[in-house]
């Protein structure tokens, strides 16, 4: 009939390809126009800095993925970035923390935050748009008051390689945790019962609360997952910027919710596959470096990258359309 | 009787090369009900589309009143006459009876305005020439089921419909409220509106209808009076064949047979109360009643899907209060719900998902989940419950895409693949075409057979008096009686069921 194996997980190496071929074709037609607009692109160091810089939105789209096929929503994230670098960077620069219980403490507040979104989602019923938009508020102004709006600089050695270091001289450290993240949660996806359960809540809350799927429990992780990604971000983020700024968050939640519908996931639940919004960040990354390297102002950058995302989630919707007139008329 | 208002000559309609109907004849006469009995996917709902200006016709003729009409959208339908009561409600539930039934053509005033005297005026004109007891002012959220369907009823005779289309109008209503249903057929018919209705419930056709058309696999295969047939023949028209022993059956000595479920005096209170039963291994038991009398709310709460206040639940013998469903399934319990499509299956998601979903513990190699296990299992249930699709590997394909009967058979397989030792089906074979009811009845007999205790809740009594070795009746929260296989016949079940107190 259609859309064979378009929801669940694809197994195979090769259904990274088929199940994505609308993104796929996207990248490639924006490869080539950058490509071919400026010789800069295509280049080993040009190609490396990409990845570096869709890094941080993938970890946070990875998370919001799983939010997104549970049929929720976090905007927190961006408020968790900004939260997580300006604290752990102030814990170690005015409180004088051990770099590692200082980093503990950074993932953990994002922890907190993820929890409590989980927590009141779950339990309470209360969507998830009001809730993490309320989180977002709270993070931010955490951020604020602590840092009194002042950017905090870093010179710990340690904490500075997290984000700027290399694997092997060449692969910059963002990337790799960027590769090990997608492995990660694309097993967890689609190779286990937890990744089942979040396609199963998404597709049909009530079929999957009678085949005995405990959904508090699933929707409280994934909201702590999101919330732990999303303080990892923040603070590869102040590594690589050797500071902690409150002000650094604001956007992000929209990169990954731009990602995860750019790769396919259905924002009603229960569609949506991680290898899809890796596609979607690179999409996003090349956006913004293309036009970097063609020199367009940033401000004509945004203006830009929101026509280009409309319209690629435009063709992306019709293709499915398409496909559909053509096996029904 | 007698003038034909709608003829349908020989009208295909094929869809990427493939007929859906192959030249098909329907006429209909003034004041007339005709029938249209098929299975599912036998080119109804394709014809009834065709008529109501949803698809467009490839070739043949359709003449209204005898003239040549083409039919270009849904309002040239509505315009010509034809009014189509989906079986899903289509009404705004935060609007009014009335300004529904004006959706669209809104009366203004002299100001503009929506003139909301005169639409409610006209709307309680309309209902009550209908004989329909519902106030024009009344928000349609307020409504139960078969009140909303009234409602669009009148709405579609308001737009001088002729030709009314009823598509399973019966399928979500109680028995009361299938009666004031025909009450009101019996009113269009007396206004000389002629209507076309869909059901699969023998029983009802013979009831109300006149006329019956079967077409099977897009292709006319006869029309038959009413008066003039018989239920093992509308059958073997709509099968191609005859069912000898359509309820295959066959029943286990249950004298030295062991108690798998008892239940004390269950009670959750405002809802059902003292209810109290036992079913053993091998053994089917009916749960008969109106809807709404609670026999599915009882089942939730075995099944640990909904809270019970008191009364005690036995699963061989030993006291078991499960809070989530997934303490039930561990214990060997699964509930095949009554609404497949809210409860029962992730529609958007693949048969194969859905087979595995509830049982996917026992998938589990260390943290992954194993494909070979699982496919293995679906290759099982797939094969043993003759799950059909276009494509070849049926579990690739999305639940939703299939038919109603072969949906049944994903969630049947689904909680057979936990291997139950007590397994609740709830309306097992609603809305399934007839064979895959017929299917559906011989695995169930398989599985009696293999020892599982069966319950089944059903609103149909023909698959209760045939299915069951014993039925308990429950009306209205209460279990006034329990009838066992020698007993069991219509009147008495209804007795019990609807009639007065005892």
């Amino acid at each position: 009939m259609m859309n064979e194996k378009k929801s669940t997980a694809g197994n195979s190496i090769l259904s990274v390809f088929t199940g994505n071929t609308g993104i796929i074709g996207v990248l490639v037609i924006l490869c080539v126009i950058v490509a071919l607009a400026t010789d800069k692109f295509l280049t080993p160091g040009n190609v490396i800095s990409v990845l570096r810089q869709i890094s941080i939105n993938t970890y946070i789209a990875l998370g919001m993925t799983l939010i997104i096929i549970l049929g929720h929503i976090d905007l927190a994230v961006g408020a968790i970035v900004a939260m997580s670098g300006t604290l752990t960077v102030g814990f170690v620069v005015n409180q004088g923390m051990p770099i590692g219980v200082a980093i503990a403490a950074g993932i953990a507040i994002g922890i907190l935050a993820g929890l409590i979104d989980g927590v009141v989602v779950s339990k309470f019923r209360v969507p998830a748009f009001i809730i993490t938009m309320a989180m977002m508020n709270v993070c931010n102004g955490i951020a604020y008051v602590y840092s009194g709006g002042q950017s905090t600089r870093i010179t710990d050695k340690f904490f500075i390689a997290i984000g700027t270091g290399y694997l092997f001289n060449i692969i910059p450290l963002p990337v790799v945790y960027m590769i090990i993240l997608i492995a990660v949660f694309s097993f967890l996806l689609s190779k286990t019962k937890f990744g089942t359960y979040v396609y199963a809540i998404g597709g049909n809350r009530e079929a999957a609360r009678l085949s005995g799927v405990l959904i508090k429990k699933v929707e409280i992780i994934v909201f702590t997952l999101s919330g732990a990604l999303a303080a990892f971000a923040g603070l590869v983020l102040a590594s690589r910027m050797y500071s902690g700024q409150p002000s650094v968050g604001s956007g992000y939640e929209m990169d990954a919710i731009a990602a995860c519908v750019l790769g396919g996931t259905s924002m009603a639940g229960g569609r949506g596959r991680i290898s899809g919004t890796v596609f979607g960040a690179m999409v996003i990354g090349i956006i913004s470096n293309g036009l970097n390297l063609i020199g367009v102002s940033s401000y004509w950058q945004l203006i830009v990258k929101g026509l280009i995302i409309a319209c690629a989630v435009v063709l992306d919707s019709q293709k499915g359309n398409l496909a559909l007139l053509r096996k029904k008329k | 009787m007698g003038k034909t208002i709608l003829e349908m000559i020989d009208i295909k309609k094929s869809f990427s090369g493939i007929y859906a109907l192959s030249g098909i004849n329907f006429s209909l006469e003034m004041g007339e009900v005709h029938a249209l009995l098929g299975e599912n996917g036998a080119g109804k709902s394709t014809l009834i589309k065709v008529l109501g200006g949803i698809y467009k016709l490839d070739s043949g003729k359709i003449r209204i009143n005898g003239q040549d009409v083409e039919i270009n959208g849904v309002s040239d339908a509505q315009e010509k006459g034809i009014g189509i009561i989906h079986q899903e409600i289509v009404l705004v539930p935060y609007l009014t009876v009335a300004q529904n039934i004006f959706l669209g053509r809104e009366i203004k005033t002299k100001f503009g305005t929506v003139d909301m005297k005169e639409t409610n005026r006209r709307a309680g004109e309309m209902l009550a020439n209908l004989s329909v007891n519902i106030q024009p002012d009344t928000l349609v959220e307020t409504l139960t089921i078969a009140q909303q369907q009234m409602v669009e009823i009148v709405k579609a005779v308001s737009f001088d419909g002729r030709i009314i289309v009823m598509d399973e109008p019966t399928s979500s209503l109680s028995n009361d409220e299938v009666e004031q249903l025909f009450g009101i057929i019996e009113r269009l018919k007396e206004k000389q509106v002629s209507i076309i209705y869909i059901s699969h419930r023998m029983e009802e056709l013979f009831r109300i209808s006149d006329r019956v058309t079967i077409i099977r696999d897009g292709a006319y295969v006869g029309t038959k009076k009413t008066s003039e047939t018989n239920a093992n023949e509308l059958v073997a028209m709509m099968v191609g064949r005859e069912l000898q022993s359509f309820y295959a059956r066959d029943y286990n000595d249950l004298e030295q047979a062991e108690t798998a479920l008892e239940v004390k005096n269950l009670t959750c209170e405002g809802v059902f109360s003292d209810i109290s039963f036992r079913v053993r291994k091998g053994e089917i038991l009916g749960f008969a009643g109106l809807v709404g009398a609670g026999r599915s709310e009882i089942m939730e709460c075995i099944f640990g899907a909904r809270k019970y206040q008191s009364g005690s639940v036995l699963l061989k013998g030993k006291e078991v209060h499960f809070s989530t469903p997934i303490q039930a399934i561990k214990a060997g319990v699964g509930l095949v719900p009554e609404d497949r499509k809210k409860q029962g299956l992730v529609l958007g998601n693949t048969v194969g998902f859905n087979l595995t979903l509830a049982s996917i513990d026992s998938y589990i190699n260390g943290v992954a989940i194993s494909d070979r296990k699982c496919q293995e299992v679906i290759d099982y249930y797939k094969e043993k419950l003759r799950i059909r699709a276009v494509a070849n590997r049926v579990e690739l394909v999305e639940a939703g895409s299939l038919s109603g009967g072969n949906q049944q058979k994903i969630v049947l397989g689904k909680w057979l693949a936990i291997k139950p030792d007590v397994l609740i089906l709830d309306e097992p074979t609603r809305g399934v075409d007839v064979n895959a009811k017929f299917e559906i009845y011989s695995v169930i007999n398989e599985l009696a057979k293999e020892g599982i205790a069966i319950i089944m809740v059903s609103s149909e009594l023909p698959e209760i008096i045939n299915m069951c070795d014993n039925v308990c009746i429950i009306k209205a929260g209460k279990m006034p009686g329990m009838l066992g296989k020698d007993e069991l016949d219509q009147e008495r079940i209804m007795q019990f069921a609807a009639g007065g107190e005892e």
